[in-house]
């Protein structure tokens, strides 16, 4: 079974950074958030140093707003692959009871997902994490290297990242600092499907377009969970054809509509698609530029 | 996202990847020039598209900025310039393409070397108005430098010198003079306006004179399959699996050339050979499938038949296709550090998966980025290239950046901050196959090396030899002249193609005008080592006979020359066996004080410490020694 050519180069590449975090630092971490990207992140992990194990730690930050249907899966594939994996929440603030309609989306992230990873990361002293963001999601994300340089506080900071020239990565710390390392960076959501299509790999239920309850406003249909009462009260919920097209907190991740309820129909629906991935967050839309506020601040 | 134009289909068949790099101020148009490139060829997504329209109508302009599209950072997009490496990504129904966008300023050389280091092509931008600038030839140059194998001159603001022909072919005049020095390997020239859409993806009607390529239809059509080194394998030990007691295996990325089962290979530096015994990479039902062959850029793991310590570092090759395994090596060099360079900081040298500390041994020259002219050596400041020796505490595994772009490669790293301060490009010693690496003098700082059709390897493959210059050193009346005419007279009757150069004859012609003092003999055997050179490169066997007192002199002639070819053979008859033989009755001339300078008598001769072959034609007797000589030119001159 080949890949496309191209897939097949990014495959290479990837793989190659994954096997240079796995040589230059001593603790290092998978961040897996469950969604298609990290689906991808973990395939090629078990690709790179078949037919050993992973030899990463795997860490989820779980903002306890995930969909039920990602708690799941996350629990099935980690029995599956045989990960090893640590759950890290911001146990304090969730018991202050910190959620997005009390403080905003900016603070609730800042609180629930970039302060959990900072507190999971300085617990454990892990020293390299890798995640699955990719270049072309945001415009902000066009500059950041493969391997971005983190200081003590887990800050990024533009001015501080080192040159990266050909495919020689500089991953030495001194104590405190440590490097987000980024193997999808070339990647775009298309290659993302086709992988995914190709190598057959499992995926969120969520992707594929189902019957679902949501509310709709505007163009923007924000799921509706039983669970949640501040998700449907005092709106109209309907019924609509939809899936997700990324995966986030079920207040801030809209759907769109769509019948694509198949890995074949969604790549073919990549192909149609007119507006950036990132537009079905709502998390974006606080203020111009948000993504590298919160980048600067220690943000995945 | 160009949605009529592509099925599913199309977008999951084998598509190859471009990637490329702009060059070029923001005054060029660049930002605006890529923003059209992307819009046109349907590859901005709606919601972007209106945060920009939503933009312009806030500044109050009437048309929607496309050179915002590329803009990144919000700081920087304030400040209205970018200034660090945006990497870009689109795709047509023909290709997938990765836009490394590099900034122009001055103070930026970093950022640009760094989007050029991974690309197949860089986009140099002029204004039609302004013509081919010093700046527009900077950033020729480090495309140059970095090894992007083509250029394309995309010559904008068309509509504002009238969509003129005679303009544009004065452009194309100027900067083909120029480039012809760069060693650059295709050079296209496009007309462009980017502002009004014209040949960067639709051809438009305005410049019906030209009927060339339109900037996408170049950038989907050109050949970069022939890029790859598919010649010298070269595969870096990256990460060794050895899960169970069963598997053992080597995991890497081929830098370049081919490997098939079954092949004998050797570890550097351990220099043991084995045979591959298989090359294994996960499918996707993540069993192991087994590869008959794995190539340049394949992320692998290859298991060999015997059992060999081998860790992170080493480096598998063919054993009659060997790197240059050594700690000294001569480099272009980018400065990316803030603080300046220091020949007295061990740094930390990273070529492909091995780590040595190093120092800089010397600065040969630096490049006078504005002229492009070579300057006086001193240590490197931020954006400053030049040429320097590097020395390592362990040996890499290297090849030239010209023959091979990924083991030809390093960074520097600096040992307290651990920030990446230089990215070099290893040259071979006293070879100008750099830009700007080049012999000679402010004259010459912009000649670069013409390459031909014809290698010299091939003329090597023709001939059936390599040919090698024996260098003969020694006092006067040692007997080099004999000894040289005896070794040419033997190797022509064999067949070889040889020549005998004589530092007297050169005197007669080439080198007339030369007398006898230091820089005048240092001038006449750099003259000499040249012709040797081109004779070497022309496929001939050279034998030198120059007394060449001076390890320095004889040093750069090696250089000049080449390692590999240079065959330093020692006379090392004793002085008063010589003095007895005197053949012109120099020795005589010179203890009357009617010569100066007269090495052995007035002038010091340096003994070289090292050399190919040493003779004393006081003990050994003439044929003896032609023996020896030729013995040495044949088993040096083997392929």
């Amino acid at each position: 079974m080949h890949l496309p050519n191209h897939l097949e180069q990014l495959e290479a590449e990837s793989i190659y950074i994954m096997r240079e975090v796995a040589a230059q630092f001593e603790r290092p971490v998978l961040m897996y958030s469950v969604g298609k990207d990290s689906s991808c992140l973990l395939r090629l992990a078990q690709k790179a140093f078949y037919p050993g194990k992973i030899p990463f730690t795997a860490l989820h930050i779980d903002t306890s707003y995930k969909f039920p249907e990602m708690y799941e899966f996350r629990d099935r594939m980690a029995r599956e692959v045989g990960l090893n994996l640590i759950v890290h929440r911001n146990e304090a603030a969730l018991k202050d009871d910190a959620n997005p309609y009390a403080l905003g989306t900016q603070r609730c992230c800042a609180l629930l997902k970039t302060g959990a990873l900072l507190e999971a990361l300085s617990m454990h002293e892990f020293d390299a994490a890798i995640g699955g963001a990719r270049r072309e999601e945001e415009r902000s994300r066009a500059k950041e290297r493969v391997f971005s340089f983190r200081d003590k506080h887990g800050q990024w900071d533009p001015r501080s990242q080192r040159p990266e020239l050909w495919n020689l990565y500089n991953g030495k710390l001194a104590k405190g600092e440590s490097m987000r390392v980024f193997p999808l960076s070339n990647w775009t959501e298309q290659d993302i499907w086709n992988y995914i299509l190709l190598e057959q790999i499992p995926i969120v239920p969520l992707y594929y377009a189902a019957k679902r309850r949501v509310v709709v406003r505007g163009d923007m249909l924000i799921p509706v969970m039983d669970s949640d009462p501040r998700t449907y009260q005092g709106q109209r919920v309907e019924e609509v054809l939809c899936r997700f097209r990324s995966l986030g907190c079920y207040h801030c991740t809209g759907a769109v509509r769509s019948d694509a309820d198949s890995l074949e129909k969604i790549v073919a629906e990549m192909t149609q698609v007119k507006t950036s991935e990132r537009a079905t967050r709502i998390i974006d839309f606080d203020t111009d530029g948000s993504m590298e506020i919160k980048k600067r601040e220690g943000y995945f | 996202m160009n949605a009529a134009a592509k099925t599913p289909e199309q977008s999951s068949s084998h598509l190859s990847i471009l990637r490329f790099s702009t060059a070029g101020s923001v005054d060029d148009g660049k930002s605006t020039l890529i923003g059209r490139l992307l819009h046109d060829s349907g590859n901005v997504y709606e919601d972007h598209l209106a945060a920009l329209e939503a933009n312009a109508k806030k500044s109050g302009s009437k048309r929607v900025s496309l050179a915002l599209l590329t803009d990144g950072l919000k700081a920087e997009r304030e400040q209205g310039i970018t200034i660090d490496v945006a990497y870009r990504y689109f795709a047509t129904p023909r290709r997938r393409f990765i836009l490394a966008d590099s900034p122009g300023h001055v103070q930026y050389t970093r950022n640009m070397a760094t989007g050029a280091s991974t690309v197949d092509l860089t986009i140099v931008l002029v204004d039609a108005r302004t013509g081919v600038i010093e700046q527009t030839k900077r950033h020729a140059f480090i495309a140059a430098l970095l090894g992007v194998p083509r250029i394309v001159l995309a010559v904008n603001k068309m509509d504002l010198v009238d969509y003129s022909q005679d303009r544009f072919e004065e452009i194309v005049a100027d900067f083909t003079e120029f480039s012809a020095k760069l060693g650059v390997r295709e050079i296209k020239f496009i007309p462009v306006s980017a502002l009004e859409g014209d040949n960067i993806v639709e051809r438009g009607d305005r410049m019906p004179w030209y009927g060339g390529e339109t900037v996408l239809e170049h950038l989907e059509t050109v050949y970069i399959a022939g890029d790859q080194n598919l010649v010298d394998f070269r595969f870096p030990v990256q990460y060794v699996l050895n899960p169970n007691q069963n598997f053992r295996g080597y995991a890497g990325t081929v830098s370049s050339g081919v490997v098939r089962v079954g092949e004998e290979v050797i570890v550097l530096p351990s220099m043991k050979k084995s045979t591959v015994k298989a090359i294994v990479v996960a499918g996707r039902q993540m069993r192991g499938e087994q590869l008959s062959e794995a190539s340049s850029r394949d992320a692998v793991v290859i298991q060999l038949e015997h059992q060999i310590d081998i860790s992170r570092g080493d480096m598998i090759v063919r054993p009659k296709n060997l790197p240059r395994a050594t700690a000294q090596f001569d480099a272009m060099l980018v400065w990316l550090g803030d603080a300046p360079m220091d020949t007295g900081t061990r740094y930390i040298v990273r070529h492909s998966t091995r780590e040595s500390k190093a120092y800089i041994s010397s600065i040969d020259y630096r490049i006078d980025i504005h002229t492009l002219g070579r300057i006086a050596a001193a240590p490197l400041v931020s954006n400053e290239i030049g040429r320097v020796s590097i020395a390592a505490t362990s040996p890499l595994f290297v090849d030239s950046y010209q023959k091979n772009r990924s083991t030809g490669n390093f960074i520097l790293i600096d040992p307290v901050t651990f920030l990446t301060v230089g990215a070099g490009m290893i040259i071979d010693r006293g070879r100008s196959d750099a830009p700007g690496a080049g012999e000679g003098d402010d004259e010459e700082r912009n000649l670069h090396h013409e390459s031909a059709l014809v290698t010299a390897r091939e003329r090597e493959a023709r001939a059936g030899r390599k040919a090698v210059t024996v260098w003969m050193t020694g006092l006067s009346g040692s007997g080099k002249s004999t000894i040289a005419k005896g070794v040419e007279r033997n190797l022509f009757d064999d067949q070889l193609p040889v020549f005998f150069l004589d530092g007297d004859n050169l005197r007669v012609g080439l080198n007339k005008g030369l007398g006898f003092s230091r820089e005048d003999r240092s001038e006449n055997l750099r003259r000499a080592a040249e012709v040797a050179k081109l004779l070497n490169q022309a496929g001939i066997t050279v034998i030198c006979a120059f007394i060449a007192p001076y390890a320095e002199d004889r040093r750069r002639c090696q250089e000049i020359i080449g390692e590999d070819r240079f065959l330093e053979v020692h006379l090392s008859t004793p002085i008063e066996v010589c003095e007895k033989r005197d053949p012109h009755g120099l020795y005589q001339k010179a203890r009357k004080g009617e010569i100066k300078n007269f090495t052995g008598v007035s002038d010091p001769y340096e003994i070289p410490e090292a050399p190919a072959l040493r003779i004393d034609t006081g003990s050994s007797s003439l044929e003896k020694s032609v023996q020896e000589v030729v013995s040495l030119v044949l088993s040096r001159s083997a392929l």
